[in-house]
């Protein structure tokens, strides 16, 4: 399904067609999973797209073969038109980066965390020298609400969930990534400070055109963050469209199983009082 | 018989170790009337789950009661004999189910088999005879299928239950003595969205099927809390913030905390998205260790007065009496 519209306009950054992940486990009597199948979407520039669904969908395994970390059995993905396997893989992580779930084991604990930021440099192409570096790194700072001076020169371990969620998220925008893969980014993070992460998705995708693949499986975060919205169940998209329509009027019947068992604080579930 | 299932009086939990003396209960009270399910709600390191093991009688190792007491159906937990704690309360009056509690079934054992251990560990005589094994399994069965399940669970294996299952297995081995009481920690937390709804309808079960009269119920997520729970309390770090009705907590929060707290949380509207922004709560939770002076939330709040640094302020009734915050702010608003 090759759609002339898609493929020649040129604001589509990436595009995924007919992804397809089969695991296999066992040596004699081998079992098969499809970790996702036939998967195809696109996500345009400056724009937020969430995957959503409930856990062993395949939301992650989408999230890792987009990254490269797994190789789809079937199916292509593309960046800017060109096909990922044909890019350099330094070229690649250059322009996709990733948040993932637990931001305390993305730190070395022995590293203060100046060390990871000064670490992305490597990727980048210009080589600045150490005073143009701290330009950047402060500026970085300042455009994702941290404060340098209360940030740097400290262990992960004296740094809050959101700040260092934070911090890798401007890692990836230090390095000038255009997409982010954004896999659970909050769900190890405390309420109060989640609304910190997502605010600045928003705001680098107003600010810096930066596209994300948003992945939860918190409804109510996906609807505040995204535009348009995948739902995944047993590795296939049932159901694809803008926010608006998907979660306001669901055409798919595990999708209205799926928003009718989401608890809403403006709402109670009748069947309970 | 008193009015309250639970009553709890100025309790102090500190943590004690080579780390210092952590304050992670200071100073809580609160009361449980009969038939009510009451929702905890706070961030991490508020204490919630510090308070359910202390309310629990057998709190961690490093965990101290230093002051207060628990009432449990009028009896005192921390001033009676051991063995009778565990005779008259625990089995009788009260069940706890701890956080990730679903881990706790034998992996190696038939949920039955456990079953039989678990009683055996309580009763303090071992199940052997087939009668009595006929009529715990009838027990057993009759309150798994009140939580929504075949009562032909009972005959696998842990490895063979869905997350989802496994909770539910344990709610109903912890409640097989019909508790008064049960206080339940974090029970939908690893749990996807529509097991969740499952979750908090059974339990809504047990509690119209007679089995539980009342519950404690602790969790992060105010979203869930909303949906099950009449009465409502906020923690933050160690101390209670609002106590009142659900509805009111959510809709018209009297403590900064809570309607920050509120605010912060994306829900779902089916209606739509809504469109204010979300506002983060500046700042983190405090070192329990020496917490700030005066009101622990005056550095994060942005309300803060002179009075909030130096004073704490006292649980002031607002209303009718039914709701309570410790904020400075609602002095003025408190009648006397």
């Amino acid at each position: 399904m090759i759609n002339e519209d898609v493929t020649g306009s040129d604001d589509v950054l990436l595009k995924c067609e007919n992804l397809t992940k089969i695991y296999t486990s066992g040596l004699i009597r081998t079992k098969t999973v499809a970790g996702a199948k036939n998967v195809s979407f696109n996500i345009k520039k400056g724009e937020i797209v969430s995957l959503a669904g409930e856990s062993g969908s395949g939301k992650s395994t989408v999230a890792k073969m987009i990254l490269m970390l797994l190789r789809p059995t079937s199916g292509h993905i593309f960046l800017n038109g060109k096909d990922i396997s044909l890019y350099n893989i330094r070229d690649y992580y250059r322009q996709v980066q990733a948040v993932f779930q637990d931001p305390y084991s993305a730190f070395n604990p022995f590293y203060k965390v100046d060390h990871v930021i000064s670490r992305a440099f490597g990727l980048r192409q210009d080589n600045p020298d150490e005073d143009e570096r701290k330009e950047i790194i402060e500026s970085t700072f300042l455009s994702i609400g941290l404060n340098p001076s209360e940030v740097l020169g400290r262990y992960p371990h004296e740094l809050s969930g959101g700040q260092m969620q934070r911090l890798l998220i401007g890692r990836s925008l230090l390095i000038g990534s255009q997409l982010l893969i954004a896999d659970e980014p909050t769900s190890m993070i405390d309420a109060s400070t989640r609304a910190g992460v997502l605010n600045l998705l928003l705001r680098l995708k107003e600010k810096e055109g930066l596209s994300v693949l948003f992945i939860t499986h918190d409804i109510g975060q996906a609807q505040y963050v995204s535009e348009r919205v995948l739902i995944m169940k047993e590795g296939e998209i049932v159901e694809q469209g803008s926010v608006n329509d998907v979660f306001t009027n669901p055409n798919h019947p595990y999708t209205q199983e799926l928003l009718a068992s989401v608890p809403s604080l403006y709402e109670k579930w009748e069947e309970l009082t | 018989m008193t009015e309250h299932i639970l009553e709890v009086e100025d309790l102090r939990g500190y943590y004690r170790g080579v780390f210092g003396v952590v304050r992670a209960i200071d100073g809580v009270s609160f009361n449980l009337d009969r038939g009510t399910i009451m929702g905890i709600a706070g961030e991490s390191g508020g204490g919630k789950s510090t308070l359910a093991q202390l309310v629990s009688g057998s709190p961690p190792p490093l965990l101290h009661r230093e002051g207060g007491r628990i009432l449990v159906d009028g009896i005192d937990i921390y001033n009676i004999d051991p063995e009778e704690l565990r005779t008259e309360v625990k089995c009788k009056r009260m069940s706890y189910v701890p956080q990730a509690s679903m881990e706790s079934l034998n992996p190696v054992k038939r949920i039955r088999d456990f079953i039989f251990d678990v009683v055996g560990q309580r009763t303090g005589r071992r199940v052997r005879s087939k009668e009595r094994k006929a009529e715990i399994l009838e027990m057993a069965a009759n309150h798994v299928k009140t939580l929504g399940l075949n009562s032909s669970v009972l005959d696998l294996y842990p490895h063979e239950l869905s997350g989802g299952m496994k909770q539910r297995v344990v709610i109903a081995i912890s409640t097989l003595w019909n508790p008064k009481l049960l206080v339940i920690d974090e029970p939908t937390s690893a749990l996807d969205v529509t097991s969740q709804k499952r979750m908090i309808k059974a339990l809504l079960k047990l509690k119209r099927a007679g089995i539980i009269e009342s519950m404690l119920y602790i969790s992060h997520d105010l979203t869930s809390l909303r949906q099950c729970c009449a009465r409502s309390m906020v923690m933050y770090a160690g101390k209670v913030v609002e106590i009142g009705s659900m509805d009111e907590t959510i809709n018209d929060p009297l403590h900064p905390y809570s309607q920050l707290l509120g605010a912060a949380i994306a829900s779902y509207d089916p209606k739509g998205r809504r469109q204010d922004t979300l506002q983060s709560i500046p700042g983190s939770p405090p070192d329990l260790r020496n917490p700030p002076s005066g009101c622990r939330f005056h550095p994060r709040c942005p309300y803060a007065m002179d009075i909030c640094k130096t004073t704490d302020p006292p649980m002031f009734t607002v209303g009718n009496g039914s709701r309570q915050a410790a904020c400075w702010l609602l002095k003025s608003k408190a009648g006397e």
